[in-house]
């Protein structure tokens, strides 16, 4: 009897080794290949799929039959994962997953568009508008998070920043002023973020619900008490102008979408550099790790644990207040009750997605941003595949990421811990 | 109040030993010397003046250096990094970029001044401790201190890093650096204090000369004469109650801590395992007690398989487990005495009925309990968290020891118990080999393991290296410890 539970316990167990991170990976890359070549495949018609190099149907593309390019992508993604089941060196992994899922979204793609078009740079400018204010709201929860301060509050710290914008950039009638004040908007909830949490040591999670609503309330409010019966005087903030950088703006694709376009975006851009290097290169990087980390050390070696914190948290304020701009002075016009939408939500997401790290960050919020751009395209083509699935897409990939899936999750190890002196 | 007027002074290019049991005071004192906590009355002098230290910022500007008793390292941080924390070369400039490469310079050059090797590249999380105290004490030493003071620095160390350490603290003392050196162990105290200042209860009780016999320092320390052997008579090992085989068990990172450990208990009997912290220790007794999942291997209680069992089972088929950690797994602070006395059997009669609890029986179990265990306390009702460490560990021992048992685990039994307790708990746990009961400790004071067992498992990186006898000299344990295998040794887990 005993040994047969010794035998069923080493195979429960033992499989672990052989399926180790790169062949599960492997397998599943294999199993959405097949999926991509036999489903996608034999739904979508044979006709030409169009890229067009342009904002529209006009111009230059890139044209494959759909239905070949959808088996033929999907293929190449069964080609990846078959790579990674049969063991390659640890540095090509990363490569080969990324390549596998982009061939998968290839192949699906070419089911969708077939006998369509799609424009590329308008979904590429549009997928970097979308990912906007996540890439700051991102950056300001790395910022608040890798000095140990959990960061929910993001999303009222946007629509804070989106008011401010709107309300100030009106009776300034200067774009610049709404910028300030977003910017303002967003290190209030920060400060009340980080005196409840570093002072007064409240749960960090619930203190960032509950400015969230805070903010929400208070949007909402001024929003019917004020802004709704004279929009016009207190609603209508002049748009960030877009900046057309001559000579660079002709690149194909390229030029479109970086240097014909607004301030924010590079802001965005610049910020996840600065961010990176000050983390990585800098005295206050190294000691806002450190008090991330383990901020008993950093105390013992004479840092203001709580000081930095405090300044990490405002430092967060300003780019997430600077994210809510977006969506007053660049996206809609003008501001609306909850205009934000749970962005704040996904740009949290996008942090954890991105492993607390800058580049990371980014790549997740274009990831994000994507995603959303294409739900949006495809339910304006009218494709049999609800939109709704697609929007699913930032929220199953963060699951997926916080199960461990795509390398192993770390949070800042005193993430959300106040520090207290014993 | 953990300090009460304390009075003690350091000479320049001294040794001196801050001996103490736990909570007596010592580590609350030097946190006051490093700025981290704030006296309430009496002052600091430096070089004969007056300093306050309101950080531990100030401190280090006036010269002085810590190595904590849990370190205070960034596991994440490369070793040069850890050391610069606070202290960074940068290239000038407000952006305060950081100058590496003069960082890294400075940690070779002091880790080579002092004769500390250190790897400044390495990461903190990837060392074994021993190379993490090193970088501890070379953290100090690039900020020019005068006075280091080392809280508990052997107590994760084997012998003979204890000896190299203890070599290293007398060449600083000879370039004319302050050690103060904060101990309970007094075989070290005597071994390289040039001076001892004793305190118990948050008062210094005397100082004195490393001649002094450690059973006079060892009276001077718990203000009463103890015993510090073990008295026992000699075991009369019966029948096999414990035998485990080819158990493979990994820790929560997956990597392996348990590496094939076969080792069996009989009725009667002491096991010590002795090994330094971290060796696979841990991992075995939770596999064994079913916290932990073993990868492969069998463990068998009296021919019953407990593989797979849950701790539950584990418990009932009649295992009594004192875990490692106290405040973890050992009690529930904010549970009264009585609480934590039945949390093994409160669902059974006559404490509960599987629906309510019988608070009579528990109350009267309780109090008869706190009386038959010496556990001080005001009364059966106050919460567990308001007891002397001491006083806690006596709670589970005597929940654990209130069933009939066949195996006895103590992991780590004396682990911040006051040598009062010590005494009295190790004579518990001879009384329960007396009884025949099989009885399996683990722990990483070698004394201990010593004094408890009538055969000594040495744990290596997973391995048994050795079963020995306890009358073997220290020093071959220790060299078994470091994973030295002598070459007329019998190998028993030969690879």
């Amino acid at each position: 009897m005993s040994t047969a539970t010794v035998e069923e316990l080493a195979e429960a167990t033992a499989p672990d080794r052989f399926w180790n991170r790169q062949r599960r990976l492997g397998a599943a890359l294999v199993i959405i290949g097949l999926i991509a070549a036999v489903i996608f495949g034999s739904l979508a018609e044979s006709a030409t799929a169009r890229f067009t190099l342009s904002e529209d149907a006009e111009g230059a593309a890139l044209s494959i039959n759909g239905q070949f390019g959808a088996i033929l992508f999907g293929i190449v993604t069964i080609a990846a994962g078959a790579a990674l089941l049969a063991g390659v060196a640890k540095r090509w992994q990363t490569l080969l997953l990324c390549l596998g899922i982009v061939f998968f979204v290839l192949s699906f793609l070419c089911w969708q568009v077939a006998g369509k078009f799609l424009p590329l740079v308008d979904t590429v400018s549009g997928s970097l508008e979308l990912a906007l204010p996540l890439i700051l709201g991102a950056l300001a929860g790395v910022l608040c998070e890798r000095s140990g301060v959990v960061n929910v509050a993001i999303e009222g710290q946007f629509l804070m920043g989106a008011f401010g914008a709107a309300l100030v950039g009106t009776l300034a009638t200067s774009v610049w002023a709404g910028l300030v004040s977003a910017v303002i908007g967003g290190v209030i909830i920060a400060s009340l973020l980080a005196v409840l949490a570093i002072r007064f040591l409240v749960d960090q999670v619930v203190v960032g619900v509950v400015l969230n609503l805070f903010a929400l309330g208070v949007t909402g409010f001024l929003y019917e008490r004020l802004m709704q019966p004279e929009a016009l005087k207190y609603n209508q903030p002049p748009r960030l102008p877009e900046w057309h950088v001559p000579g660079l703006a002709d690149i194909p694709v390229i030029g479109p979408v970086l240097f014909d376009t607004n301030l924010l975006v590079w802001l965005a851009l610049v910020l996840v550099f600065v961010v990176h290097f000050g983390l990585t290169r800098t005295r206050w990087g190294l000691r806002t790790r450190a008090v991330g980390e383990h901020p008993t050390a950093a105390d013992t070696v004479g840092i203001r644990v709580r000081g930095l914190r405090y300044l990490n948290v405002l430092l967060g304020g300003v780019v997430a207040g600077a994210g809510g701009a977006y969506f007053t002075l660049v996206s809609t016009g003008s501001f609306n009750k909850n205009m934000t939408a749970g962005a704040g939500f996904i740009a949290l997401a996008a942090l954890i997605f991105g492993r607390w790290t800058p580049f990371g960050a980014l790549g997740a919020a274009l990831f994000f941003g994507f995603a959303q751009k294409l739900a949006n395209y495809l339910s304006a083509v009218g494709s049999p595949v609800p939109n709704q699935f697609l929007n699913m897409l930032p929220y199953i990939a963060t699951i997926i990421a916080v199960a461990g899936l795509v390398g192993r999750v770390r949070a800042p190890a005193a993430d959300g811990v106040p520090y207290v002196k014993s | 109040m953990a300090n009460d007027h304390i009075d003690i002074t350091v000479e320049p290019g001294e040794v001196h030993a801050l001996l103490g049991e736990n909570g007596a005071g010592k580590s609350t004192l030097m946190n006051q010397l490093y700025g981290l906590l704030q006296p309430d009355e009496g002052e600091i002098l430096v070089d004969g003046q007056k300093k306050i230290f309101r950080s531990p910022r100030d401190a280090i500007s006036a010269g002085i250096g810590m190595v904590h008793q849990h370190f205070m390292l960034v596991p994440v941080f490369t070793v040069a990094e850890n050391i610069a924390l606070g202290a960074e070369e940068t290239r000038g400039g407000p952006l305060g970029w950081l100058d590496r490469r003069r960082n890294r310079r400075d940690v070779l050059e002091t880790s080579k001044r002092y004769g500390l090797p250190v790897d400044p590249d390495a990461l903190v999380e990837n060392l074994p401790v021993g190379a993490q105290q090193r970088v501890e004490i070379v953290k100090a030493l690039t900020r020019d201190v005068d006075l280091l003071i080392l809280d508990e620095p052997t107590a994760v160390l084997t012998p003979q890093e204890t000896d190299e350490l203890l070599a290293v603290m007398r060449s600083l003392a000879e370039t004319g650096k302050s050690i103060v050196f904060i101990t309970h162990k007094l075989r070290e105290v005597k071994a390289i204090a040039d001076r001892i200042t004793v305190i118990r209860r948050g008062r210094t009780v005397g100082t004195a000369s490393p001649d002094t016999s450690e059973d006079e320092l060892a009276a001077l320390m718990v203000g009463r004469d103890v015993s510090l052997e073990v008295t026992k008579t000699p075991a009369d090992p019966g029948r096999e109650v414990l035998k485990v085989s080819g158990l493979i068990v990994d820790d929560e990172r997956g990597v392996r801590a348990v590496d094939g450990v076969d080792l069996e208990v009989r009725s009667g009997e002491v096991l010590g395992i002795a090994g330094v912290q971290g060796n696979g220790q841990t991992e075995l007794v939770e596999a064994i007690m079913g916290l932990r999942a073993a990868r492969a291997g069998k463990i068998e209680l009296e021919d019953a398989d407990l593989a797979g069992r849950s701790t539950k089972q584990v418990l009932r088929a009649g295992v009594g487990y004192i875990p490692e950690d106290r405040s973890l797994d050992g009690v529930i602070k904010d549970f009264t005495v009585a609480e934590n006395l039945v949390l093994d059997l409160y669902d059974r009669a006559p404490f509960g009925n599987g629906f309510a609890l019988n608070p009579k029986a528990i109350d009267d179990s309780a109090r008869e309990r706190v009386s038959q265990f010496d556990i001080r306390t005001s009364s059966a009702q106050s919460t567990v968290g308001t007891l002397s460490g001491g006083n806690q560990q006596k709670v589970v021992v005597a929940r654990e020891m209130s069933r009939p048992l066949k195996l006895l685990i103590a992991s780590q039994p004396t682990r911040g118990v006051d040598v009062g307790s010590i005494e009295f708990i190790h004579n518990q746990i001879i009384h329960e080999r007396d009884v025949g009961t099989a009885v399996l400790v683990v722990s990483s004071e070698l004394d201990e393991v010593v004094g408890l067992a009538d055969r000594i498992a040495v744990m290596y990186r997973g391995r048994i290296l050795a079963t020995v006898s306890p009358d073997m000299p220290r020093e071959e344990i220790g060299l078994l410890m470091a994973g030295i295998v002598s070459s007329g040794e019998e190998e028993e887990d030969s690879k």
